[in-house]
């Protein structure tokens, strides 16, 4: 066991961890912050997508011990005391439908728009090509994308 | 009465909860003592189990205990059973979990269960286990399995073959197709497809140890039909002992209505260990555990007379059930498949047969559309060829053989009466919105340089709603599929809708809400639908098939109705009035004296008068909630019209859906942003089908497709932008006038891309190709016909 340290959400985490426990696993069970789904273990569908220093990652591909001195920010901590315009863009286009994809998805869409404030809508289905949706067809996905960057 | 909500974009109210991360998934359940479950599979596709040592995986440090299928079995575990037996079917023996001296029978098959402190021991745990296996040759192809010399799967089951299903008479089909000016024939394979949700399966059960009661929560479209088969069949805990929560559920698509071995594992080792315990499948799980859809061979003809009408029809099909009969698998290619082989058109004869075969795979179920998707492709296949043979444009000819929409009530040779359709508005409709002409004009100009530029048509029905319950029962259902509803107005006049269907990303928490609000004239934000938990809610058979808004939302009309109803009856009772002479006032809520609108009581008092019963009509029982149930008069026939445009580069042969145009006309709409989602994210499976999904097998049964690396599942990036409209034309036979809008998107865009690819290469004289048509496929294609 490795002792860690992270910052989620604003909050401070001290947690032993074994060595080959994945960072998602860390977030949903020592965490018990659940907002982050996985719907692979191939690193394929982006469910997992949060925040780690600035960056979208895959926080199924990174270990607990290798975000040790990190901040992250999950689904849950994007709202600040209001929804995130990405948040309120999912809603308003219905942007989801079973919701799994969901957290992963404006996790990467909001780093997306971040990044990239005159986002087109080729850019944004590009940037998305690794965030899986079986619901939506991703139309809608992408005009919340568009509210959003537009926010 | 005023409708105010119904038929407007209300933006969904489960919403809040998903995009701040609270879905309440299975997965994510998190209880004291909790043990958790991995189970060990069989990498071979066929082979006898001789031995299995758990020794190792014992000793391990965290391994609370190991169980193998004897036990189960030697503790009263059952069978998993059918529930849909057509006649002469030979239903397989299917354990939950293989025992020693049986066979596994595809890869993924239960071999051991693990439970410990941690899932990763779990995982650990399942790789010590040592199995010895006697492996068999196996058998992955539908119609090779039934032929002689072939691996047998189940002893009692001869040449693999379950059962065979047939409708019509051959001979005078036959008869007439020989007598037709032209007949097109066509062999096709409809490719098996992996449903692949985005929430993997998933269990969490939990015993009461000093009541005896277990609660199971389960990623599934229909918590009671989970619970009956639970109790009737496998686990055995009585009905009002077992509670089955399905709660948020990530997506379902026809996979998660069936009953699943884990789903009996997870319960039986909580009463065992007696602590709370979960299982959740990995993707990898998934790919080898989860029913998978279509895998059809077919042979098919269609008989034209001089002029250009349909004569005959003549389908054969081997359908491939995988190694046992998933819970509904033999409605699939039986009655929702031959009996929707009318389409849209006027075909006097038809003749369907299929053979439903066992092979070494995962067994084949209900995939969104579920045997109409499969029907609707080997109709439109072949009505796109007679076009192209009679040197016809495609719409041309539909229009030429369409039910017209005075023959409504439509009553098909193939069972079906068509409730109400208006196919050559549909095509208006989708002509003007795709711009057809000038789509057909730019396809010329472009192959006029040589481009491969296609566009396709489909007009494709489904039926939805499924079904009246006497003729599911006559046709192999174990069970009814009416729907259930209560409608509870609280004291203080606040509304719980409760609901047998269940809502897994279609949106009910809103939809339903929309039509109490308007039925009862109350806000949106003092309803709240609850669905999915089997100690709330009266017994309901749940979501599929596009039913819940045409039954589910009927016995919600009906619920809300009898609300009414009484509420007048007080009203009238306390207004000392007559109830002929009382104005139910929608939109304020409450009811009027008509023409006095002050002698009123509002909703509020009505609700907490019901509940006081201070002052109630002689007679009349306190309280006010109502249930129904609705047994549908017949399914709903949604239809539609799709048009899109394809580019193929003939360099790679990669193909590219550049515009997607789909007019669908799925009734009465609740909700039309609802309603295009469904049709828009329908699509983008099917347009997966054409292109990219196939649930591949090799020949000694590994799934070659066994990740999201291998299965190619539809991205943002490849996806064209879709237009959508409608026509409207209400279904007579239910309250709201509504038809199912799940599944045709999916049904109509595969044969839509199907045919833009294979307009795209005629000029190349290809005249089909099965699906996917990846670059590789096209590609080789084109390199043959040069
Ligand atoms: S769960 Fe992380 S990419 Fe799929
Ligand atoms: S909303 Fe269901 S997977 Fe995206």
């Amino acid at each position: 066991m490795t002792a860690i340290n992270v910052v989620v959400n604003g909050k401070s985490y001290t947690r032993e961890v074994e060595p080959r426990l994945l960072l998602v696993d860390f977030i949903r069970d020592t965490l018990s912050l659940t907002g982050t789904n996985i719907a692979c273990d191939t690193s394929q569908c982006g469910a997992c997508t949060i925040h780690l220093d600035g960056q979208a990652v895959k926080s199924c591909t990174v270990l607990a011990v290798q975000a040790d001195g990190s901040t992250l920010t999950t689904i849950e901590g994007l709202a600040n005391g209001k929804l995130h315009p990405m948040q309120q863009a999912f809603w308003d286009q219905h942007g989801l439908q079973c919701g799994y994809c969901t957290p992963g998805m404006i996790m990467a869409a909001a780093k997306l728009v971040e990044e990239n404030p005159e986002i087109t809508e080729a850019e944004i289905r590009h940037g998305l090509e690794g965030n899986l949706c079986r619901c939506t067809g991703y139309q809608n996905i992408v005009a919340a994308v568009a509210q959003a960057a537009k926010a | 009465m005023t409708q105010a909500l119904v038929g407007t974009s209300v933006k969904r109210k489960e919403d809040p909860r998903f995009i701040q991360g609270r879905g309440k998934y299975v997965a994510n359940l998190q209880l004291p003592e909790m043990a958790y479950i991995a189970v060990k599979r069989s990498p071979y596709a066929h082979a006898r189990i001789e031995a299995i040592d758990t020794r190792a995986a014992e000793a391990m440090a965290g391994v609370l205990a190991i169980f193998t299928g004897q036990e189960l079995i030697d503790s009263g575990v059952g069978k998993l059973p059918c529930g849909w037996v057509v006649p002469g079917c030979k239903v397989p023996t299917r354990w939950p979990v293989v025992p020693v001296g049986d066979k596994v029978r595809h890869v993924g098959d239960s071999v051991a269960v693990v439970v410990a402190t941690s899932p990763y021991i779990a995982e650990d745990a399942v790789e010590a286990i040592e199995v010895s296996y006697t492996p068999f040759a196996a058998v992955t192809d539908a119609k090779r399995a039934m032929q002689p010399g072939q691996p047998v799967l189940h002893d009692d089951i001869p040449n693999n073959l379950s059962y065979t299903w047939a409708l019509g008479d051959r001979p005078t089909i036959e008869q007439a197709l020989s007598a037709s000016a032209h007949v097109i024939k066509l062999d096709l394979t409809n490719q098996r497809l992996i449903p692949n949700a985005m929430e993997p399966r998933a269990a969490v059960a939990q015993w009461n140890a000093a009541t005896e009661e277990m609660t199971l929560w389960t990623t599934s479209q229909n918590p009671h039909p989970i619970r009956l088969l639970l109790s009737a069949f496998t686990l055995g805990i009585p009905e009002h002992k077992l509670r089955v929560i399905s709660p948020d559920v990530g997506g379902g698509f026809g996979s998660k209505i069936f009953h699943y071995p884990e789903e009996i594992i997870t319960p039986w080792v909580a009463r065992k260990i007696n602590r709370p315990v979960k299982w959740v499948a990995s993707r990898s799980e998934s790919f080898v555990t989860d029913s998978h859809g279509r895998d059809h061979v077919t042979h098919a003809e269609l008989g034209l007379d001089a002029e250009g009408h349909i004569t005959a029809l003549l389908v054969e099909t081997w359908a491939d059930h995988g190694a046992y009969l998933s819970t509904f698998a033999p409605l699939i290619p039986t009655a929702f498949y031959h009996c929707l082989l009318s389409g849209l058109y006027k075909i006097p004869l038809i003749y369907g047969i299929t053979y439903a075969t066992l092979t070494n795979t995962v067994p084949v179920d209900a995939y969104r559309g579920a045997g109409r998707p499969e029907a609707a492709y080997v109709v439109e296949r072949l009505i796109d060829l007679a076009a192209r043979k009679l040197d016809l444009d495609p719409i041309a000819f539909r229009r030429h053989n369409f039910i017209q929409p005075e023959e409504f009530p439509y009553q098909t040779p193939v069972a079906m009466l068509y409730d109400s359709g208006d196919y050559n508005r549909l095509f208006d409709k989708a002509q003007e919105l795709s711009s057809y002409s000038e789509l057909v004009a730019a396809r010329e100009a472009a192959r006029a340089q040589g481009r491969l530029v296609g566009i396709g048509v489909s007009g494709c029905i489904e039926a939805s709603g499924p079904a009246p319950s006497k003729v599911a029962g006559a046709l192999g259902s174990a069970v009814g599929f009416w729907e259930s509803s209560i409608v509870r107005v609280h004291p203080s006049g606040k509304v719980s809708v409760l609901t047998g269907s269940h809502t897994h990303g279609q949106g009910h928490e809103t939809a339903f809400a929309q039509i109490v609000a308007d039925q009862l004239g109350v806000p949106m934000e003092d309803i709240e639908v609850i669905h999915g938990d089997t100690a709330a809610i009266p017994f309901g058979m749940g979501t599929y098939g596009s039913r819940s808004m045409a039954v589910g939302g009927s016995a919600i009309v009906k619920s809300a109705e009898k609300v009414r109803k009484k509420m007048l009856k007080i009203a009238a009772h306390q207004l000392e009035a007559a109830e002929e002479d009382l104005t139910y006032d929608f939109n304020g809520g409450g009811v009027y004296v008509k023409g006095s609108p002050s002698q009123k009581k509002s909703f509020f008092d009505l609700s907490l008068g019901a509940y006081t019963a201070h002052n109630l009509p002689d007679g009349l029982e306190p309280g006010l909630e109502e249930q129904a149930f609705y047994d549908p008069a017949n399914f709903t026939f949604p239809n539609s019209a799709h048009i899109c445009q394809v580019e193929i580069d003939r360099a790679t042969g990669e193909v590219s859906v550049q515009k997607y145009y789909a007019v669908d006309d799925v009734g009465n709409v609740i909700n039309p942003m609802l309603v295009d989602g469904q049709i828009v994210g329908g699509i983008a499976q099917g347009i997966g089908q054409a292109l990219w999904e196939y649930g591949a097998y090799d020949e000694s049964g590994q799934l070659l497709s066994g990740t999201f690396m291998d299965y190619a599942m539809p991205r943002a990036d490849v996806m064209p932008a879709i237009h959508t409209a409608r026509t409207v034309t209400p279904s007579p036979h239910n309250p709201l006038g509504v038809k199912g809008a799940g599944e045709m998107g999916t049904i109509a865009a595969t044969v839509a891309v199907a045919h833009a690819v294979m307009d795209a290469l005629a000029p190349l004289g290809i005249r089909h190709l099965d699906m996917p048509f990846t670059a590789e496929k096209v590609w080789s294609a084109i390199q043959e016909a040069a």
